[in-house]
């Protein structure tokens, strides 16, 4: 079943300069292994469409199952200059977070026990 | 939490990366400001507290100008009738004058470029400074700190650094520090600020939300929580969201301080709004500081206008083809320009999830950076003139023109930034 990542984890996004980093993190340990698998530098840019335009890194941290999402020339030219309305990117997180990801029956029960809802079709 | 924290340190961290050269500009006008414009507020709400129980105070709200903030507080102090205090300016983060001497050899972080690529007036340099100067403070009996430009954890990690007597080269200790004072850098971001999502992540009482302390001892063990009555949450998720707030590599964060790896930080919920933070280690502080430059860098106009009920979205469409004929016609000279349809794909651009139905309002926002205030202003002009000239039933425009502050930064050798410390003592 396909569920939209904000079910199955949380994101708060801060800047620097024009690079956008996101934190994402999972609810429980066991929906850890579908974000590193299924949330990649290569679909988080085609995810971002032209919101991001330089390289996007991804960094692990294990202990706190959670991902750093670095992106590079996403802030429209930084956050002193950019004509954006969110020049920070802070509502990134939420766009991320409504990325599709394939989860397994067993995590996907646990998801249905708590009322979450799969994507339809 | 001055009055009911039980605490021994408080701290104002209240500097964003452009605060500092925005105040600049201010203290160009007049040399007496420059600092916090809240200072005043602050401190009359709170440093009679922090007399009584004996509270040290450490602060950025010096700003651009932490000697002002100081003859400041001076006389909030006295207006108060506290009893004798030792107060400390760290002076020297104001490093433009090296900057402008150094035009060619100071490489921009961001474009890789000398800074003397950069097309517009300088207006401020102000490095990073640690906690160094501020720990020196402390050993000299200081009550309050205040600093212009530092790492904002370093506020918190100078009176730890004090306290217990730590070697400031016992790296992995002071990057556990790092780790604690991270989690208080953002104030109510670690205790349900900007966490709230309701149905996934509820806040109790947000509007009445309590700020984070924490409770460190020398061995690095460290406590964060909130003072009991207070709205708001502590806890590993949101500890986990402030942690890899504004961190790039998470084993290699540098602060003037230390190189802060967060890799191995676990989180453990002890019990209500109360959680234990250990795993943080650290490497050798740089040699070098980050400094913020403050550039004058041209002008940004902005102008909005909303169309609500049947054909909203058309005639906004028609509105944008209007201001762009316009712009065509007059011969504007803009740099860059936007249009945005708020409720549509204004944050997200064409990352947006479109609606399938019409919406029933769509405010059109226009966005423009030109080199002088002229053209900039002309933009706002186009749209405001939309309700004598452009489709029909909008509401009035409102319109904004203001001068862009850019930042940038280089790194400057340590050696190279002199810093001192200079105190006051009312009577």
């Amino acid at each position: 079943m396909r569920f939209y990542l904000r079910e199955l984890a949380h994101a708060r996004a801060g800047d620097k300069g024009d690079t956008c980093n996101i934190g994402v993190i999972a609810y429980q340990s066991s929906f850890y292994d579908l974000i590193l698998k299924q949330v990649t530098p290569e679909r988080v840019k085609e995810h971002f469409k032209s919101l991001v335009k330089g390289e996007i890194r991804r960094y692990e941290l294990p202990k706190v199952h959670a991902i750093n999402l670095v992106m590079e020339n996403a802030l429209g030219g930084g956050v002193t200059r950019s004509l954006s309305l969110d020049p920070h990117g802070k509502s990134y997180s939420a766009l991320l977070l409504s990325l599709p990801i394939d989860v397994d029956d067993a995590n996907a029960q646990v998801l249905l026990q708590q009322g979450r809802k799969p994507l339809v079709g | 939490m001055a009055e009911r924290g039980a605490l021994d340190y408080l701290v104002f961290e209240t500097l964003a990366e452009r605060t500092v050269a925005l105040a600049n500009v201010e203290k160009l006008k007049n040399p007496l400001l420059g600092y916090n414009a809240m200072m005043e507020d602050r401190f009359t709400a709170c440093l009679k507290f922090c007399s009584d129980q004996g509270i040290k105070v450490l602060t950025n709200m010096g700003a651009a100008n932490p000697e002002a903030a100081l003859k400041k507080t001076v006389q909030i102090i006295q207006g108060l009738n506290l009893k004798p205090t030792k107060v400390a300016a760290v002076i020297g983060d104001d490093v433009l004058v090296y900057c402008l001497a150094h035009l060619q050899d100071l490489k921009i972080m961001e474009t890789g470029l000398p800074l003397s690529s950069l097309k517009g007036e300088i207006v401020s340099a102000n490095a990073y400074l640690g906690a160094d100067h501020m720990v020196e403070a402390l050993e000299n009996g200081a009550e309050i700190v205040i600093t212009g430009r530092c790492a904002d954890c370093s506020l918190f990690l100078a009176p730890m650094i004090h306290e217990f007597k730590w070697r400031q080269d016992d790296w992995n200790l002071l990057g556990q520090a790092q780790v604690c004072a991270d989690m208080l850098e953002c104030g109510a971001n670690v205790s349900g600020g900007f966490f709230a999502d309701p149905g996934y992540k509820d806040v109790p009482d947000l509007g009445n939300l309590g700020y984070p302390f924490i409770d460190i001892e020398a061995s690095g063990r460290c406590v964060i929580s909130k003072v009991e009555g207070t709205g708001g949450v502590i806890s590993p998720a949101i500890c986990a969201e402030q942690m890899i707030y504004e961190i790039h590599d998470p084993g290699h964060y540098i602060t003037p301080d230390v190189v802060v790896d967060f890799t191995g930080v676990e989180l453990k919920q002890l019990g209500p709004d109360c959680v234990e933070i250990t795993g943080g280690q650290g490497k050798a502080r740089p040699d070098q500081l980050k400094v913020s430059i403050g550039i004058k860098e041209g002008w940004i106009g902005e102008a909005e206008i909303t169309y609500a009920g049947l054909g909203c979205l058309n005639r906004a469409r028609l509105a944008e083809e209007v201001v762009r004929r316009r712009i065509d016609i007059s011969g504007l000279k803009l740099q860059e320009l936007r249009v945005d349809y708020i409720g549509l794909n204004s944050l997200h651009a064409d990352a947006s999830t479109l609606p399938q139905v019409e919406p029933y309002e769509v405010r059109v926002r226009f966005a423009c950076r030109s080199a002088d205030k002229i053209n900039a202003q002309k933009l706002a002009n186009e749209v405001e003139t939309l309700v004598g000239k452009g489709p029909c039933a909008s509401s009035l425009p409102r319109i904004q023109v203001r001068e862009v502050l850019a930042i940038y930064s280089v790194l400057v050798p340590r050696a190279d930034i002199k810093t001192h410390v200079v105190y006051e003592e009312t009577r």
